[in-house]
């Protein structure tokens, strides 16, 4: 097993206090569970606003868990923090939601894929790290001459295919896709998600597929999460999903789903 | 944040490309040479006084056989300082003379000026003081002090400000509450009349290279809240966005991220805001010298020129001429405010003013 998350609660202080935190929160993810194998995919599916990138972000460990525990290769990482994290950052890494936000304005493409590899593969020289660089633009179908252009030169989609090869520097082994087709065209969507596929063919690549459309998680995933306020509803292959939704607010997300 | 120019050549290209960012460029690249060059320019020292000479009027360039000449002058009255030239006497104006010796730069020992008169005679391009110093040599020596201080001040000041604010919007928690509720207490405070009480709480027996300091440290100590509200904020607008995010998942520590990823997004603010805020040291050092309680004499500085200048003597006589450094701070300032202005346009297309 690659990643188990076993009761997972996730809690944001609301501000207030003039000079300590309040003690006032939300709690957007209320006990979550649900595991993920080497090389599988699974969906994470629900509203607005129910807590998938909260989910995904306390994977990543960008947000620390208020309980609950995140276990990775048998090892917990719900606790650790700081230089602790660096070996877990080389194996997990996260594709964002909106490709507007998620490359810095002012770093070249080049800068952009360089960091990750400086930080994780410190051996590389300057020009290694380049053509490794190179290499990764080729594989996410972009050319490689795109290195020393800047983030507003590039379409959406474009940009993405920029975020999935920053993930992909690292050499991980789970991605967390956050919702990375939902802030672009569909004709552009299913080259994204056919990228993805492919990459995880050819990589091995674990994914936590987070999106708020059953219909492109039933395409990607091994396993779809229905979430519902922050409590997984329902968990079960796509296929079953579909035939047999046990839960009322599955139909009702299933409802939704123009047919195709 | 896509609007920004990727490069900062790219940026310094479009300020020079627009009439007013060319004009305000120049101006100050002008005005900061003749600072630097100060020594030379001048014919005479900050404290050369000349009694026989006191408001004397500027002096009248003719052309002579000679060459380049000034007028000569007799002193018919010498209580109420009535010059009248000499018909026909003129002195030839010399080009690269000996003068007094002086350090180029601080470093470089000369005595070569850009112009002069034979030593009996005067050359005052701008008149003469109380004491018959030239008012062009001291405006320019003056201009070392107040447009240095506006630069080292502001280079205080925003330092001090991105370290607090940036560390605080990037952080949060108790440092953020500490920054915050300290700035807002020197806020509330006029900022004058803190100048002036800080200014008192320190005896006046300074030197005045001490006094230039401490001058710079007290702007800067009120200068630094601002910039670090504003920095403040720029940072958590930056920490939310994905990027910052993305940073971590890499792998970066704090200090790269914000070195990395922060700094360089905030540079263009930086820019605009030193440009804006440094008429407001160069304000600050003039108000403290024309009290009394800045630059002092013999040092020259524009404030302490202007402070110089409310003697009932010259309104009643009409010595113009020493109301120079209030032009030259009217310049500068105009200047700067022109610069940041332009900066602004360029950078922030929200602000753009009028059309382009
Ligand atoms: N930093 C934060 N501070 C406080 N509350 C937050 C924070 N981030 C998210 N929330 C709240 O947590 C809840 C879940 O947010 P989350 O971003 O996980 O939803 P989501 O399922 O990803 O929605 P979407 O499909 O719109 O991306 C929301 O109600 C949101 O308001
Ligand atoms: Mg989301």
């Amino acid at each position: 097993m690659l990643l188990e998350v076993a009761n997972l609660v996730v809690r944001y202080p609301l501000p207030g206090g003039l000079f300590f935190r309040s003690r006032r929160f939300v709690e957007p993810v209320k006990g979550v569970s649900f595991r993920i194998r080497a090389g599988r995919t699974v969906g994470l599916v629900g509203e607005s606003g129910s807590g998938k990138t909260t989910i995904g972000k306390a994977v990543v460990r960008l947000i620390a868990p208020h309980s609950g525990e995140i276990r990775y290769r048998q090892e917990r990482i719900d606790g650790l923090s700081g230089a602790r994290l660096h070996p877990y950052r080389k194996r997990v890494q996260m594709i964002f939601q909106d490709p507007h936000n998620s490359l810095n304005p002012r770093l070249s493409i080049a800068r952009i894929l360089g960091e990750p590899l400086e930080i994780h593969f410190p051996a590389l020289r300057a020009q290694e790290r380049r053509s490794r660089a190179a290499d990764l633009l080729r594989r996410v179908g972009l050319p490689s001459d795109s290195l020393d252009r800047f983030p507003h030169e590039f379409s959406g989609g474009q940009r993405q295919r920029i975020g999935i090869a920053r993930a992909l520097a690292v050499e991980p082994e789970l991605i967390v896709c956050d919702e990375p087709v939902s802030a672009l065209d569909v004709s552009i969507q299913a080259q994204i998600v056919n990228l993805l596929q492919d990459l995880q063919q050819e990589l091995g690549l674990a994914y936590l597929f987070i999106s708020h459309d059953l219909a492109v998680v039933e395409h990607m995933s091994d396993e779809v999460l229905v979430l519902n306020e922050g409590r997984i509803v329902e968990a079960a292959p796509p296929e079953e999903l579909y035939r047999n939704p046990k839960n009322e607010y599955t139909r009702k997300l299933l409802a939704a789903v123009p047919s195709l | 944040m896509s609007s920004l120019p990727a490069k900062s050549s790219g940026l310094w290209r479009q300020v020079i490309s627009r009439p007013q960012g060319a004009l305000a460029l120049g101006l100050l690249a002008f005005l900061y040479l003749c600072a630097l060059f100060a020594p030379f320019l001048a014919p005479y020292g900050p404290s050369d006084q000349d009694l026989q000479r006191t408001y004397h009027p500027p002096t009248a360039l003719t052309w002579t056989r000679e060459g380049l000449s000034v007028r000569l002058y007799k002193n018919s009255d010498p209580t109420q300082a009535l010059y009248q030239p000499i018909p026909g006497k003129t002195a030839v104006v010399r080009w690269l003379p000996l003068g007094h010796p002086y350090r180029l730069f601080g470093l470089f020992p000369c005595r070569r000026h850009l112009f002069g008169v034979e030593s009996k005679q005067k050359i005052y391009l701008l008149g003469s003081d109380s004491t018959g110093r030239d008012v062009f040599s001291r405006l320019l020596y003056g201009a070392q002090v107040s447009l240095s201080i506006g630069l080292i001040g502001i280079s205080i000041s925003l330092g001090v400000g991105l370290i607090a604010g940036g560390l605080a919007g990037y952080f949060g928690g108790w440092f953020d509450s500490l920054v915050m509720r300290t700035t807002e207490l020197l806020m509330a405070i006029p900022g004058l009349y803190l100048l002036l009480a800080l200014r008192g709480a320190f005896a006046s027996q300074f030197s005045s290279g001490e006094v230039y300091l401490l001058i710079v440290i007290i702007l800067s100590f009120l200068g630094w809240s601002g910039a670090a509200r504003v920095i403040r904020g720029l940072a958590l607008s930056l920490r939310a966005q994905t990027f910052v995010d993305a940073a971590i998942v890499t792998g970066l520590s704090p200090w790269r991220i914000l070195w990395r990823h922060l700094l360089p997004n905030l540079a263009s603010y930086l820019l605009v805001a030193s440009a804006l805020s440094i008429p407001g040291y160069i304000l600050g050092e003039a108000a403290l010298s024309f009290l009394g309680i800045g630059i002092q004499e013999p040092a020259a500085s524009w404030g302490l020129m202007l402070a110089q200048a409310q003697e009932m003597k010259v309104f009643m006589c009409n010595f113009w001429w020493l109301l120079t450094p209030g032009a030259a701070v009217f310049l500068t300032v105009a200047a700067f405010n022109l610069l940041g202005d332009t900066l602004r346009d360029v950078i922030d297309p929200h602000f753009r003013t009028g059309n382009r």
